[in-house]
């Protein structure tokens, strides 16, 4: 049997990445660089929220207390969110966003096919609800990847710095932790062995047509998953999390 | 929906009174959210609506307003009850609802839904305002989650296109 706070951790890891990455895509509302594509950023921030959200209402119901789904989002400690690197990062430029959008769908789309048939009912129920939703973010991205790179010499020369910047957190997603070895036995958890290769192939393929290069020798930072996050996760908390810290319980 | 029983014939009318606030000419029913309805002998209603997309900011006010529209009928005892799993799908939009929306100016979901297509073709999706079918995706992303903006290259112009999903 899996260790129970193992899955509260996963189900954490899974919620706080689209949590984080959604509070990033935000900052773009009302600064995209045309009305059409303004929209895109709220749009696939809308979708990770929404998925986030059936994730932080699962963890409140593991928690065992009466504890909200908003409890979860928005009153936890920096160490508590287990979230990857790689979804804090800044946005940059309009590249930097895309590649790290890339870098990311291209793990999560994979993930959620692998996780439908996870032995634990809700995040089967919630993988199978959000796969449509990630198959269109991959798409977007993907074509953006290779729009910019293969693009004009400017635009190649940002997607290639933003890919050189962002490449070093591209590994974490692959990497299990404890939690989730504990709970791969049990079926709950997603055996990244199994995904590995999809997720590789689909990012060097995009890469290639994207006349990108793939930064060689790169040491691959970790720690996210574990509570460990670089210096910008505390910015994002104190903008996310004010409303509540400042108006305890406060509703619209 | 599982029950026909004539007590649901009741509030299936009140329901269909109910309308999606972003697109208000689809009832609840044309959308095909609702996936059950439940009456006790104490009259005590259970509605189990699905969300269309995870992020839908209407499936709240949705709720509300089912609640609401019982309420008014005299029914106090009700309960929401939202599922995930089957996911929505646009195959559950009822013919009348795509010939409504396309009345509305939306162009209606074309065919079914394509499941693991990732690079395919861009479908064919007449203008609702003329008929033609030489019309171009300009966003795949539109004012909201389920739609797409859309123009046509004969009569020029704008529309949303309600995606397949
Ligand atoms: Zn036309």
């Amino acid at each position: 049997m899996a260790n129970p706070a193992s899955l509260v951790k996963y189900v954490l890891y899974l919620g706080d990445n689209n949590l984080i990455l959604s509070q990033r895509l935000g900052e773009w509302c009302g600064h995209g660089p045309v009305l059409e594509q303004d929209i895109a950023m709220t749009n696939i921030a809308l979708d990770l929220l929404g998925q986030s959200r059936m994730y932080c209402q699962y963890a409140a119901e593991l928690s065992g207390s009466n504890k909200t789904e908003d409890d979860i989002a928005f009153l936890r400690k920096e160490q508590e969110y287990n979230n990857l690197l790689l979804v804090e990062q800044p946005n940059g430029d309009w590249g930097q966003t895309l590649v790290r959008q890339f870098l990311f769908d291209s793990w999560h789309y994979y993930l959620l096919h692998a996780l439908v048939d996870s032995k634990d009912q809700n995040l089967s129920d919630i993988a199978q609800k959000s796969i449509k939703e990630v198959t269109y973010h991959l798409k977007y991205s993907s074509e953006w990847m290779i729009r910019l790179g293969d693009g004009t010499d400017e635009s190649h020369k940002r997607m290639q710095n933003a890919l050189n910047e962002l490449w070093r957190f591209s590994e974490e997603p692959l990497i299990m932790a404890d939690y989730e070895k504990d709970l791969v036995e049990s079926g709950i958890a997603v055996d990244i062995s199994t995904i590995r290769e999809s997720v590789q192939k689909k990012r060097q393929d995009i890469i290639r047509e994207a006349t990108l290069s793939i930064p060689e020798d790169e040491f691959m930072q970790t720690g996210g998953k574990e509570g460990k996050h670089t210096e910008h996760m505390g910015y994002i908390l104190t903008e996310m999390q004010y409303m509540q810290r400042v108006y305890p319980g406060q509703e619209w | 929906m599982t029950d026909t029983s004539p007590g649901t014939d009741k509030i299936k009318a009140i329901l269909s009174s109910v309308s999606d606030p972003e697109i208000p000419v689809l009832s609840v029913f044309d959308l095909g959210i609702i996936r059950d309805i439940k009456m006790d002998e104490n009259d005590h209603i259970t509605v189990v609506i699905t969300p269309t997309y995870s992020g839908c900011p209407a499936m709240n006010m949705i709720e509300v307003n089912i609640r609401a529209a019982l309420q008014e009928a005299g029914f106090d005892n009700v309960n929401v009850e939202t599922i995930l799993n089957p996911p929505w799908t646009t195959d559950w939009m009822t013919e009348e609802g795509k010939r409504k929306l396309k009345d509305y100016g939306i162009a209606p979901p074309q065919g079914s839904v394509d499941k693991s297509e990732l690079f395919g073709e861009d479908k064919v999706v007449p203008c609702p305002h003329c008929d033609s079918n030489s019309t171009e995706m300009i966003s795949q992303f539109g004012s909201t989650a389920c739609k797409s903006m859309y123009k046509c290259l004969d009569c020029l112009e704008p529309f949303d296109y309600f995606k397949c999903h």
